[in-house]
């Protein structure tokens, strides 16, 4: 398990790509979803 | 079909929220299946060892900041000819996704570039022209946001839209033309694929899922444009 996260020593770049793409596309949804209960009335 | 007849703003408005939803679930599906192909199917890479599986999500979203600028910059021309109302707000729903899309690809690809070529960052053609890309989208964006007509605002942004079309194609053949650091195509449709199998289906996978939410996102955002505007 700790092989996984490790990443054969590239986890800061492997986890960093992700977890920022992550990140984008959760902080996307949160900001659509605002915008779309602020305008539904 | 009756393509003029969903052209318009409130037609469109019920379609948008069906589609939202389907691609929704599709995105999540499709990026469940291409994260575990990706981190669990796909093998080592003999070179670049576990730093490759970047690829899963760089490549894909090097794709959508590409393919939505032209999608967008369609729109935008159609609104232009047309003088359609959906058009420009399509345009507009679709800037802020592909601007997310171009600044994942750079991100991904400075932190890829690290380890394979031991630099973040360099002034490539490749790198360059996506730049650019980052800074047409957030062009659109602001010129736009500091116009308060929205129909000037969807003319003034169409504009831009479509002089930026020409960097498309730079972008794509960067590698070809200059003697980039970064690498040629990977995929190509005219001769096979020069990785493995189980590799390329995770990156079509994660491709088809970025494809899926960005359809969801913006279509959920062009209804927020349609109420905004008072449908």
């Amino acid at each position: 398990m700790s092989d996984f996260f490790a990443m054969g020593g590239y986890a800061w770049y492997v986890w960093g790509s992700y977890g920022v793409t992550l990140a984008c596309l959760a902080l996307e949804v949160f900001l659509v979803r605002k915008r779309a209960r602020e305008t539904q009335d | 079909m009756k393509w003029f007849w969903y052209a318009s703003p409130q037609t469109f408005y019920p379609l948008a929220g069906t589609i939202a939803r389907g691609s929704g679930i599709a995105a999540a599906l499709l990026a469940a299946a291409g994260l575990y192909i990706g981190f669990f199917v796909a093998p080592t890479d003999a070179q670049q060892g576990e730093a490759y599986r970047i690829i899963f999500i760089h490549v894909p979203a090097a794709w959508m900041s590409m393919f939505i600028y032209v999608v967008m910059a369609c729109w935008a021309a159609l609104g232009l000819a047309l003088n359609t109302r959906l058009s420009g707000m399509m345009a507009s729903a679709l800037a802020p996704t592909g601007a997310l899309f171009t600044f994942i690809a750079l991100w991904t690809g400075s932190l890829w570039g690290k380890p394979t070529w031991g630099t973040y960052w360099v002034w490539d053609a490749r790198l360059t022209s996506e730049l650019i890309l980052l800074f047409l989208y957030l062009g659109f964006m602001s010129l736009q946001a500091a116009i308060d007509d929205p129909r000037r605002a969807d003319r003034a942004g169409a504009l831009l839209a479509i002089v930026g079309v020409v960097n498309i194609p730079i972008i794509h053949y960067s590698v070809v033309w200059w003697n980039t650091l970064h690498q040629g195509a990977s995929v190509s449709v005219t001769r096979a694929p020069t990785m493995a199998a189980t590799m390329l289906t995770g990156m079509l996978l994660m491709a088809l899922a970025f494809w899926a939410y960005s359809i969801a996102v913006s279509m959920v955002r062009v209804r927020c444009i349609i109420r905004e505007r008072g449908g």
